[in-house]
């Protein structure tokens, strides 16, 4: 069944249609995931900005290693951990293309911290998409370095445990503190007063990427009901009741405005 | 002046590598290779290029994945440790069919090892060194101005047959100085459009992927059964050895800088009357068996040398599929054999009528 | 404002994410399933859409395309 989207009323204005820049397929994802949500909000996004014809992305590895199917962009997988590596490839290539990474918690947070931090050092202006969803998803729900104190995973059997297992890794604290970020917040997929306001921070990571101001970098608090063990609604609840108080939402730089943040950052710097 | 210049291997290789269009250069540093980065960082920018020194080996072969996937010649040099770290970006490379030149100067092994040359990563190189059934060209250069004519045909095959291609030098190679004459230079915008390279649809074609996972394997067969016939294609087309004294009863294999001291044996042991050759592999993948083929019918004996305790002697052997005795003589770590103790090697082996 | 909602039926998984945020309960899972197996959602009461769109934005895989049509249209059918 293709969708209908030419078939449209006539005369009605237009509230909500697939986004072109979103291939016009059945993802793979769970029922409930919200990385259907932020596949979306990039693609809505890259429509808006109209960059979807210079736009370039990098998939990782994880439940959105076949994100390269979803958008209507050229793209390169990459390997695990690496994607902001081959990002920063590309973008030395092509300076005028629109680069973004697509990664979850066990691809940027696990493996790639490294990759992360130095794409961030510096400075490169990509914009990474980074999924938190406390969980490795695709390999059945292991522990990620995002997982909560306590939450169960099928390597944390008896909840995770700070002293054998560490703690919560807070990526948008750390990546905000370095010079080269131009653009750092965390936003929820959890309800849609949080996913318009995850689309405005996505819509911010781009434009950190096309004013030059650095990387940028949006968190998206994201379910994963089928490994959480929890209906698809019971999973929005957790991340609101659960994950936000440990990862708290909002803008942790924004060298696009002189904010006091930012401003604060600066002096630091 | 024939435009000789005299310059240290590294740096010659470098720039040889700008001469060949390559832009964007990625690397880390590790003795004995730092020049590489080092002449890169001073050189890229003159020409509108890019050099990054990346957080890791690791991230830097990733990084060329991502140029090299984006269109432009793109390469990264390291050593044994170093390219360790490479072999997972490698073998994503050869599946994704993205072209890049990788720089090994070998260096004594295995675990940190040493720093002095070696050629212990002969195996790592030439038989793929990452997982999955690939190969990557490889060239095992002897001199500073094979290494600058070799970095030239390293990024063409890269192109030509869309494959990464390692080019194993060692620490000498890279650090001793040589005349040399430098390539014309090369304009990247020049070359052949790549019309499979990420560049941004700009909206007037349909998405192009850079891709190497394959879910189902029958596809993923499918892949392999691709590359392998890349791979025969490149085995047909492009061996290159040298071959000195080609009627002589005897033959030492050697390539890289143990090939030049056994040229200093083989000339003392020709001065004692013993009708000994040099077969001297360039590529050491695809492995020159053409060239053991013209000799292997009057030959009576083959003596490998190495500075490894015995890898390229496989290969010889199964060429030579016992047609003739096939002998070894290696040091390693980073101890570089000398012409005196490779005389003895040659000597026995004449004496002994090739016996093993 | 008149709303009107299109459920591209085969498309949906049956999460049920969009039910709740309708301020109008419009849709509801239907008790049939899908080409995939899933019980789609639909809208049960779809003259009380106001085309607001937030069970668009809510769902997940691009189920749902939402209109609104200004009263004059309305008024012509």
């Amino acid at each position: 069944m293709t969708s209908r989207d030419t078939e449209r009323p006539l005369g009605a204005e237009v509230v909500y249609e697939r986004p072109r820049a979103l291939a016009d397929v059945v993802t793979h994802y769970c029922p409930g995931c919200t990385h259907g949500i932020a596949h979306r909000l990039v693609a809505e996004v890259l429509d808006e900005l109209d960059v979807a014809g210079r736009a370039i992305g990098v998939a990782s590895v994880g439940c959105s290693v076949l994100a390269y199917k979803y958008f209507n962009v050229d793209m390169q997988q990459a390997a695990h951990g690496r994607a902001p590596a081959v990002a920063t490839g590309i973008k030395r290539v092509h300076p005028e293309a629109v680069v973004f990474t697509y990664q979850g918690d066990g691809d940027l947070a696990a493996i790639g911290t490294a990759e992360i931090i130095h794409a961030a050092m510096r400075g490169e202006n990509l914009t990474v998409i980074f999924i938190n969803n406390a969980i490795f998803g695709m390999t059945g729900g292991q522990m990620a370095p995002t997982t909560l104190v306590a939450q169960k995973t099928t390597t944390t059997p008896r909840g995770r445990d700070p002293a054998r297992a560490g703690y919560p890794i807070r990526v948008c604290e750390m990546v905000s503190v370095l010079d080269g970020a131009g653009y750092v917040a965390r936003a929820a997929l959890s309800s849609p007063s949080n996913i318009a306001r995850a689309k405005k921070a996505v819509r911010k990571a781009f434009e950190s990427q096309l004013g030059g101001y650095g990387l940028g970098l949006v968190e998206l608090l994201s379910s994963c009901n089928v490994n959480w063990g929890m209906s698809p609604g019971d999973a929005l609840r957790w991340i609101e009741t659960d994950m936000i108080p440990v990862y708290p939402l909002g803008v942790f730089k924004d060298r696009s405005e002189a904010g006091a943040e930012a401003a604060r950052m600066e002096v630091a710097g | 002046m024939s435009g000789k210049v005299l310059m240290k291997g590294n740096e010659a290789l470098a720039e040889a590598a700008v001469r060949a269009g390559c832009r964007f250069f990625f690397g880390y540093p590790i003795t004995p290779q730092n020049e590489i980065p080092e002449y890169m960082s001073g050189r890229l920018p003159e020409v509108g290029g890019q050099f990054i020194q990346a957080e890791s080996e690791l991230a830097a072969i990733n990084m060329v994945y991502g140029a090299g996937g984006a269109g432009a010649r793109a390469m990264t040099s390291s050593s044994s440790p170093g390219v360790s770290l490479k072999q997972e970006g490698i073998s994503y490379m050869a599946a994704a069919e993205v072209p890049g030149v990788i720089v090994n100067m070998v260096r004594g092994g295995p675990g940190l090892g040493g720093i002095q040359p070696a050629q212990s990563d002969y195996f790592q190189a030439t038989r793929g060194g990452g997982h999955g059934d690939y190969r990557t060209i490889v060239f095992g250069p002897a001199t500073v101005q094979e290494m600058v004519d070799v970095v030239g045909k390293a990024f063409e095959l890269a192109d030509k047959y869309r494959t990464p291609v390692v080019i194993l030098g060692d620490g000498m190679l890279g650090q001793m100085m040589e005349p040399v004459v430098l390539p014309e230079p090369i304009d990247p915008a020049s070359l052949p459009p790549k019309a499979w390279a990420t560049t941004g649809t700009g909206g007037r074609r349909p998405p192009v992927v850079i891709n190497s996972l394959y879910l189902d394997a029958a596809e993923c067969e499918a892949m392999n059964r691709r590359l392998q016939a890349k791979y025969r294609e490149i085995c047909a087309r492009e061996q290159m050895a040298e071959i000195a004294f080609p009627d002589s009863e005897y033959f030492v294999a050697a390539y890289g800088t143990t090939a030049r001291i056994c040229r200093m044996a083989i000339q003392e042991a020709r001065a004692r009357g013993h009708r000994v050759g040099l077969l001297r592999p360039v590529t050491l993948w695809p492995f020159p068996a053409e060239a053991f083929e013209t000799v292997i019918g009057r030959a009576k004996g083959f003596l490998t040398v190495e500075m490894s305790l015995g890898q390229m002697v496989e290969d010889v052997r199964l060429v030579v599929a016992g047609r003739a005795p096939v002998s070894f003589y290696g040091r390693t770590g980073g101890v570089v054999p000398s012409s005196d103790e490779i005389l003895i090697e040659i000597e026995k082996m004449v004496e002994g009528g090739g016996s093993m | 404002m008149k709303g009107l909602v299109f459920f591209d039926e085969d498309r949906c998984k049956g999460c049920g994410l969009c039910v709740p945020v309708c301020p109008k309960d419009v849709i509801r899972m239907a008790d049939r399933i899908n080409v995939r197996g899933y019980p789609p959602a639909e809208a049960v009461e779809p003259e009380r859409c106001t085309g607001c769109g937030l069970c668009a934005r809510m769902c997940p895989d691009t189920v749902i395309r939402v209109y609104r049509q200004t009263p004059a249209r309305a008024g012509k059918g």
